[in-house]
């Protein structure tokens, strides 16, 4: 157990169709997809964080929804704790290839979808939003413990939610629960979503975007805090975003996508200091540096992230490439191992 | 010379119950031309009323209680709307939070800009306003053909760009910037970054910019105001803010701002909430905030005083001597 990683992603693809004219389709023309998810696969040991760093329309939000089973992979396969979570979100344990040492496939599928949903959970990118401004601070942490049915008795209840409240620095409890989360800042929003989630004491946490609709003086305490609770729980977080000095700072590994592909993996803050895909390296030249006199030379990329229709010919990132060359346009780059656990998709990594 | 001033600015908004929250208190801060000037603060500091009461465009709930805005040596304060209207986009023009979704969406670019160089009479006929809005497109790197197309045809990083040139299009002495990088993706906040510190060389403009982000005021500004509760905590060159802040504000917002350059700094957070204006404390507005505070703190408001040349802190450690 202590080996096998908590979290399996191999050859990942998902596709959405466009919706093309009933013409195009009489004659004969193929239906045209979005690649959104082409061919990703990495793993997420237990404890541990991985950044799934990349531009709007990466994929990588496409990756936490096919991880949670909130969507179904197009081809290859997600593994949560030995169990494919295609089969594992339709309640269908039972037809996978899962050995079912635990008996899970006898649970009811409504079961099994709950015992997944309990232990991987999700914390949004928006604290605005995601509270339903309606519902008492307690009540919204306690609800996931009503659906689960995990609290033996309302003073179990109340002591569960109180634990979740003050882990996420929201001391004391009492203090909290009785408001509305309008009474609340964004910070404070944000710990309660975060309560709402670790109540179920989840397994995996997938963390989108979760500081980036926070002021900068209140994001290191977030991220701070999520250590913390991968410190004390062991929990392994998969933290998406598009800002690679946040990353920087908590994760243990980084995978950086362009256009639904990973491009360069490897432990943080190796790949920060030296990243060896020109996109990475890119990435990196551009983020600001908080001081006049030490401005960094700039890699600034040209244009945006092409369309995930028509994907270019060879390596994808070859259109906008500052050192691309022409056998760019022809193949499509393997990973080359760079150091044992750090690689990159480039044919002139070397 | 001096292009722009502000003076002793105070500006207050009414509540419901017409009582009077004070948002900007006693800023003031002065431009030369061709200067650049970074307004940077938390969300609520006051940092975006100071801009639309220099406009004049502050929501009907604001009123300018004090001070002046002396812009080639006119007070802005004193002018009839309809001179004010002329200074607007003819001499001061603003690129707003949230511009790329300020374009209206029935109308194609082109015809917006078009109608901006009509109205303000900087053509006179539409044959030479398209022709204005071909070369103003090309200036912030898109192409004149594109002008033809409607907003949604325009990724985000694009819209801002067109409402960039929008603003450039009666040629301003004074461009405003209010958080223009904020929601776009790192790839294109460095090339909005990079375009407004090309026009402002080329079209040698003086620029405001109102932003959280200590990143971007790091590459494009001279000088940096640091707002805190609707007042200056801190005033001084980039140089100064960035490598010898001496206000404890200033000092903990820049160890919030995450470096990859130096990953094994901690990253600190300022514990607490920026203070609400109906609830402002009564000392210091940062005291309750603070780790240095003493009971004084609590107690007084500092004053702004003059540390040395052109570095201006409102602290009690330099202000009680």
């Amino acid at each position: 157990m202590v080996d096998q990683p908590l979290l399996r992603v191999e050859n990942l693809f998902k596709y959405f169709p466009v919706s093309h004219s009933i013409i195009r389709g009489l004659i004969g023309k193929q239906a045209k997809v979005v690649h959104a998810v082409d061919n990703v696969g990495f793993t997420l040991k237990m404890g541990e964080i991985l950044a799934l760093v990349g531009e709007s329309g990466s994929g990588k939000t496409t990756v936490g929804m096919n991880v949670l089973g909130l969507q179904v992979p197009t081809r290859g396969k997600v593994i949560f704790d030995g169990i494919d979570v295609a089969y594992w979100c339709q309640g269908r344990i039972g037809d996978s290839d899962y050995s079912d040492k635990n008996g899970l496939a006898k649970l009811s599928s409504r079961k099994q979808v709950l015992l997944l949903r309990r232990r991987a959970q999700m914390i949004f990118q928006d604290p605005y939003e995601s509270l339903n401004p309606r519902q008492k601070i307690f009540d919204i942490v306690a609800e996931p413990l009503d659906i689960h049915g995990l609290s033996q008795s309302e003073s179990d209840r109340k002591d569960k939610v109180r634990d979740a409240l003050e882990i996420c620095g929201l001391a004391p409890a009492d203090h909290f629960w009785d408001r509305y989360p309008d009474g609340l800042s964004g910070g404070q929003r944000q710990r309660v979503v975060i309560a709402g989630a670790l109540v179920l004491e989840p397994e995996l946490l997938i963390a989108d975007e979760p500081v980036s609709m926070l002021d900068v003086s209140i994001r290191a305490e977030l991220l701070n805090l999520l250590m913390e609770i991968r410190n004390k729980r062991n929990i392994s977080i998969l933290y998406t975003t598009h800002d690679l000095a946040t990353a920087g700072y908590f994760t243990d590994r980084m995978a950086v996508m362009y256009l639904g592909r990973i491009v360069e993996l490897g432990p943080t803050r190796e790949v920060l200091s030296n990243p060896r895909h020109p996109y990475t390296k890119s990435l990196v030249s551009v983020l600001p540096a908080p001081n006049p006199r030490r401005q960094r030379e700039r890699v600034i990329l040209s244009g945006e992230v092409p369309n995930p229709i028509d994907l270019p010919t060879g390596c994808r990132f070859h259109p906008r490439c500052p050192v691309s060359r022409d056998d760019c346009q022809k193949i499509d780059p393997d990973f080359v191992q760079v150091t044992a656990e750090h690689k990159a998709a480039c044919l002139f990594v070397q | 010379m001096t292009m722009l001033e502000v003076k002793n600015l105070s500006v207050s908004y009414l509540t419901d119950e017409q009582v009077a929250l004070n948002a900007v208190e006693n800023v003031s801060f002065r431009l030369e031309p061709g200067r650049s000037l970074g307004i940077v603060g938390e969300s609520g500091c006051g940092k975006t009323t100071i801009i639309l009461a220099l406009m004049r465009i502050l929501p009907e709930a604001g009123r300018i209680v004090d001070g002046q805005v002396i812009f080639e040596n006119r007070d802005l304060f004193q002018l009839s709307e309809a001179e004010m209207c002329k200074v607007r986009w003819g001499d001061i023009s603003m690129v707003f939070q949230g511009a790329m979704n300020s374009l209206n969406p029935v109308r194609t670019v082109e015809s917006q800009i078009v109608e901006a160089l009509l109205r303000h009479k900087q053509v006179d006929t539409k044959r030479q306003a398209r022709k204005r809005t071909a070369e103003l497109l090309k200036k912030v790197g898109i192409a004149p053909e594109r002008g033809k197309q409607y907003p949604h045809q325009y990724s985000g990083g694009m819209r801002q760009r067109a409402f960039i040139a929008m603003a450039l299009s009666c040629n301003p002495k004074v461009l405003i910037a209010d958080e223009p990088t904020t929601a776009l993706d790192v790839m294109i906040q460095a090339q909005i970054t990079q375009l407004l510190k090309k026009l402002q060389r080329e079209l040698n403009l003086t620029l405001i910019l109102v932003t959280h982000d200590l990143g971007v005021v790091a590459e494009l500004c001279d000088d940096v105001l640091v707002m805190y509760g609707g007042k200056v905590a801190e005033y001084a060159t980039s140089d100064t803010i960035y490598n010898a802040a001496k206000h404890p504000y200033t000092r903990r917002l820049l160890k919030a701002f995450p470096d990859i350059d130096n990953l094994d700094a901690d990253l600190v957070s300022i514990p607490g909430v920026p203070p609400r204006l109906d609830d402002l404390p009564i000392g210091c507005r940062f005291s309750p905030r603070c780790n240095l505070c003493k009971d004084y703190c609590m107690r007084d408001q500092p004053r702004l005083v003059e540390l040395e040349d052109s570095h201006y802190i409102a602290c009690h450690m330099y202000s009680r001597k």
